[in-house]
């Protein structure tokens, strides 16, 4: 049967496609509007921006939710790439308990989770604020690391390593120089998704901030519930604007590679 | 690699033990709160466990648990809509991304192999852009003289600005579309795993196009679809963000209500009560969902 689009499928594809991005661009133009009423449009500016680089509450909510996110992020692919090594081992005792505790959290609603960290947090007497938030996004995180880096795993193969280990390399040495390089594009790949959902959240930093730590999104909602305000519009486009070009840089990248593979690949299909 | 080696034992102690501390424990903590009664303390609520009194300590501690919290959540109506209302708006907009979802996934599958990682790329991008920012973009258009009323108005469709802002349909336009590419992503992934030789044969049989759809492709995208559907609806029964910014305020989801009761009226023990309750609501779904990876995980090898 003909690969390829019919009508129908190019116009559900695109219609799929504005639906998702025409949204955002409306916001992303609308931080250019000059114009001080926010549905009005008054030609182009980019007077918010400058205001932005007045308004002192939000540089510092940004430079917390940064922080935050580079901690939290450089932790969870630690502890979430360690998870995903341990996962290969197909039995040992709790692995049942380890991949429910790994999965539940990709789907479990933020308040428990946020309500449950808070209340342990208290319980054990740590005062809620930076370091908190950054413990609990490494949480969450790092069950997304691990579920990434997994499924770059099962596509590892092992003779590669069992070869190392026959030639008398030890296993950390091993893990580091065959394994890892070659789970390489998914570590990275899980890093970014950390730091991103680290930069996004709101509901879990709400219950686990406290005096002094207010993240960039706990600014954003505080200024959204009274409105749309044309600064908050530009912040918004800053934010996504960076997410956007950085995931796109490491797809490509991880395309790069893949892209040897198959080359590889292709290359080995035509000898046999 | 030897399994029994100290270094693969600590490599998985060291995430083992992070989710017992950060994510089993606090459950187990929730559900202790629960049991607790307000108190104006801090912190705000009693019994609290006392080590250093021991034995007798325990004891007080176990006769000041009750389930009083649960008896108040059974007792008031305000409670039971909530938890309603959020299952139900999960379960219609889970729907509507089906329907909406369903169409897309499937030209994504059938797009020249050359495009597919673009397209997949282009879904995955707003999904890696902040929810709250995706939620605030919607305000925007939705608001009274926003762009949507103004287009409407425009093509001569309404007369009058429409009040979307507040409303449920306004909810469930927030949860579609931020949650759509959770949607369309398992989707895609069932439906381009089809082996086409499949439909070739149907058609070479004689077999219409409709027909081979429905009853080659659509059973084959049965574990895309429930994927997609627990990826999107578990979540969404505590969703709080959308609800909060475009939600009107007399009937609250159950994430809301959790909400106010923890930050508006300071009372833990309730909070933890309701969400004991919705975490049981939601535990079949979450073990099923968990059975459906691990299925996913082995079938990929």
């Amino acid at each position: 049967m003909k690969r390829g689009l019919s009508t129908f499928n190019v116009v559900a594809v695109a219609l799929g496609l504005a639906f998702l991005y025409l949204p955002i661009t409306i916001l992303m133009l609308y931080s250019f509007n000059a114009s001080h009423l926010v549905t009005v449009w008054g030609g182009w500016s980019l007077q918010w921006y400058g205001e932005l680089l007045h308004d002192q509450a939000l540089l510092e909510a940004a430079w917390v939710s940064l922080r935050i996110g580079l901690i939290s992020a450089t932790a969870a692919t630690i502890l979430g790439t360690l998870g995903a090594l341990a996962l290969r081992n197909k039995r040992f005792r709790g692995r049942l308990l380890f991949s429910g505790m790994v999965y539940a959290p990709l789907v479990m609603p933020e308040v428990i989770t946020g309500l449950s960290l808070l209340l342990l947090f208290v319980a054990v007497g740590i005062d809620r604020g930076f370091w908190t938030i950054a413990l609990a996004h490494t949480t969450l995180t790092m069950c997304f690391v691990t579920v990434i880096v997994q499924s770059r795993l099962l596509t590892v193969d092992r003779s590669l390593e069992e070869a190392a280990v026959d030639l008398g390399c030890p296993p950390w040495k091993t893990l580091l120089t065959v394994t890892l390089p070659l789970i390489a594009p998914a570590i990275v790949a899980g890093w970014m998704l950390a730091f991103s959902l680290s930069l996004d959240d709101l509901v879990i930093a709400s219950f686990t901030t406290g005096p002094g730590a207010t993240t960039l999104p706990l600014r954003i909602y505080s200024e959204a519930r009274l409105g749309v305000k044309p600064e908050i519009n530009a912040i918004c486009t800053i934010v996504v604007a960076v997410v956007a070009l950085a995931t796109v840089a490491a797809s490509l990248a991880a395309k790069r590679t893949s892209l040897e593979d198959e080359h590889e690949r292709d290359a080995l299909a035509a000898q046999v | 690699m030897s399994d029994r080696s100290w270094t693969t034992r600590l490599l998985i102690l060291a995430p083992y033990l992070w989710l017992v501390a950060l994510f089993l424990v606090p459950f187990l903590i929730v559900f202790k709160i629960s049991l607790s009664q307000t108190a104006l303390a801090q912190p705000p609520y009693l019994p609290v466990f006392d080590v250093s009194a021991g034995l007798s300590g325990a004891v007080d501690f176990l006769g000041g648990l009750s389930a009083d919290n649960y008896r108040l959540l059974g007792s008031d109506t305000i409670y039971i809509f909530s938890y309603l209302k959020s299952l139900q708006i999960a379960a219609v907009s889970t729907a509507i991304m089906l329907v909406i979802g369903y169409p897309v996934a499937y030209g994504m599958s059938r797009a020249r192999r050359a495009w597919q990682p673009l397209l997949v790329m282009l879904i995955i991008l707003p999904f890696w852009t902040s929810f709250l920012i995706r939620i605030y973009a919607w305000i925007n258009i939705l608001q009274r003289d926003g762009l949507l009323n103004q287009v409407l108005m425009a093509l001569g469709i309404i007369d009058e600005p429409v009040a979307w802002l507040a409303s449920d349909t306004a909810i469930y336009i927030g949860i579609v579309y931020s949650y759509l590419p959770f949607m369309v992503l398992p989707l895609y992934a069932a439906l381009e795993k089809i082996d086409y030789t499949l439909l070739e044969a149907a058609a070479d049989l004689g077999c219409p196009r409709w027909k081979s759809f429905w009853l080659v492709t659509f059973p084959l995208s049965f574990p895309g679809i429930a994927a997609g559907f627990l990826l999107c609806f578990i979540p969404i029964v505590g969703e709080f963000v959308a609800p909060d910014l475009l939600g009107g305020s007399e009937t609250l989801m159950i994430g809301q209500t959790l909400w106010t009761e923890f930050f508006s009226n300071k009372d833990w023990p309730a909070a933890s009560a309701i969400a004991v309750v919705l975490l049981t609501l939601l535990l079949a779904p979450i073990l099923f969902y968990e059975r459906l990876q691990q299925r996913a995980l082995t079938e990929n090898r």
